[in-house]
């Protein structure tokens, strides 16, 4: 009897913690997947809640590098892709995943130093120049490494300055293969040098003494783009609340959202959307 | 960096504030972590028993398997689970990906093992003990195994909190299958990893020392029915 007692209660006990559970369960959700920079940055939960009480649509997201959540989208895990790689992105919806890629919003890239500035490259505007001197002496960098779209646009300027990174990975150049987050926490740790989408360092908590050591480069240009993920590839995507949100954040409206949402008093992301 | 006693008394304040997005983080980890060891137990119990009693070919190998799933890093639980559920993968109609359901699953593989394994070594040794006994009764197979596991109750108690533990604590596979979604899939672990990339190290350190304190209370409640059960026991 005991033994059955026993089952039964665990049998009982598993049923009530898996079926029930606080009433999340809204129908009408979508999951955008998209990128640290605009979660971390808190420029989600800003937005969101005014989606959400214009529409009653529920928006879930999905915060992982830009490559990541490309792949994700690709296995049809999203409904919207929100994310900072133009080509990566044109390739996806050239590749029938995505319907059409609208520009969003954007900011701009900083190198961030230690105060030391081994490279004495502080104050410095162009980008190649500041990173041939970081090469040249052997500084410390500590590179996303993860295929996100930093990442990719930090790769895209070392090319640039004519560097090869690879023959100095694991020496100077120091590839952490994981979130901006993580590698600033990193990096600051190693004092290396750092580069970061301008709004994850603002909100950022552990700077440390670290200072924007580059900056301004029209190289370092940020473009964040929104894809309606394409429901004839993958058809369990929700396209028309999906569509409702790609058209509210490229409305006036959510246009205006996005330029009126401040850390500490700078604008983290400025609207662009034609 | 704050100081320690700085960061106490962050955790302090954040559970006596009561924050209605905190308790629901602690709700859904509770909820997640307690249905996937009840899980494990259900299957691993049964399982670690019926290896630990008897003895059949390839029994060395099974066992072998067993204590090398413990080992199981949760990062490739959550790919593997992640594989299933995505849409494009061989689950995929169910839609389970980024719920909770998605992460209850990858937390029952994970610590599965654990339990079985555990559960097959509390069981061998006792069924040692209990051979001679079983054999000139004539027990059946069935309440040899149901007699083991009733005996072994309170060794079983360790091994569940055993799993407790690993389920708990892990970020790996409910970062990956849950997205950590605010409100729907976020909970202590991945908040802890959200707040650290976020660089509030203070915030993470405190929503850790409520991760363990919740550890602390469970196990010190586990221990309590024990307790009590095993005075009723012998009375």
């Amino acid at each position: 009897m005991f033994r059955r007692n026993f089952l039964g209660l665990a049998t009982a006990g598993l049923l009530a913690l898996g079926l029930s559970g606080p009433a999340t369960a809204q129908d009408d959700f979508i999951i955008v997947q998209s990128t640290t920079s605009t979660q971390n940055s808190g420029l989600f939960d800003y937005i969101l809640p005014m989606f959400r009480d214009e529409t009653g649509i529920d928006v879930r997201v999905v915060a992982v590098g830009t490559g990541q959540a490309i792949k994700n989208a690709e296995n049809g895990d999203g409904d919207v892709l929100f994310v900072h790689a133009k080509a990566s992105e044109e390739k996806f919806v050239a590749g029938g995943n995505g319907v059409s890629r609208s520009d969003v919003m954007y900011n701009d890239f900083v190198i961030v130093g230690p105060p030391a500035d081994p490279a004495g490259v502080t104050g410095m505007s162009d980008v190649a120049a500041a990173m041939s001197k970081i090469a040249e002496t052997e500084s410390p960098f500590a590179s996303r490494g993860d295929d996100s779209g930093t990442h990719k646009a930090e790769l895209r300027l070392w090319k640039d300055a004519g560097i090869d990174v690879n023959a100095a990975s694991g020496g100077w150049y120091r590839e952490t293969g994981s979130g901006m987050g993580a590698t600033l926490n990193t990096g600051t740790g190693m004092n290396a040098y750092i580069m970061t989408d301008r709004a994850t360092w603002i909100s950022f908590g552990n700077k440390g003494d670290y200072q924007i050591a580059i900056e301004g480069d029209e190289k370092m240009f940020n473009q964040y783009g929104i894809i309606l993920v394409n429901a004839e590839k993958h058809p369990n995507v929700k396209t028309e609340s999906a569509q409702q949100f790609v058209d509210w954040v490229l409305s006036d409206a959510g246009q205006e959202a996005i330029a009126s949402y401040k850390v500490d008093g700078q604008q983290l992301f400025f609207p662009n959307a034609k | 960096m704050e100081s320690f006693s700085a960061i106490l008394i962050e955790a302090v304040e954040l559970i006596v504030s009561w924050d209605p997005d905190v308790i629901e983080i602690i709700v859904l980890s509770l909820r997640v972590t307690l249905t996937a060891v009840a899980a494990a137990c259900l299957i691993g119990f049964p399982l670690g028993a019926i290896v630990g009693a008897f003895r059949f070919p390839m029994r060395n190998g099974v066992i072998v398997a067993m204590n090398t799933l413990m080992g199981l890093p949760p990062v490739v639980v959550g790919l593997l689970v992640y594989l299933m559920l995505s849409a494009s993968g061989p689950m995929g109609v169910l839609g389970l990906l980024y719920t909770p359901t998605a992460m209850i699953v990858a937390q029952t593989i994970l610590v599965t093992p654990i339990v079985a394994a555990l559960t097959r070594q509390v069981i061998e040794d006792l069924y040692n003990e209990y051979a001679e006994q079983f054999a000139s009764l004539g027990v059946r197979p069935l309440d040899r195994v149901l007699a083991l596991l009733w005996d072994a109750r309170y060794s079983l108690l360790t091994v569940a909190l055993a799993g407790f533990g690993r389920a708990v604590a892990e970020v790996g596979a409910v970062i990956i299958v849950g997205g950590n979604i605010n409100h729907v899939t976020r909970v202590m672990t991945t908040t802890i990893a959200l707040e650290t990339s976020k660089g509030n190290l203070q915030l993470a350190l405190a929503l850790g020392l409520i991760l363990l304190t919740i550890a602390v209370i469970v196990n010190g409640l586990l221990m309590a029915i024990r307790g009590t059960a095993a005075r009723a026991a012998y009375v």
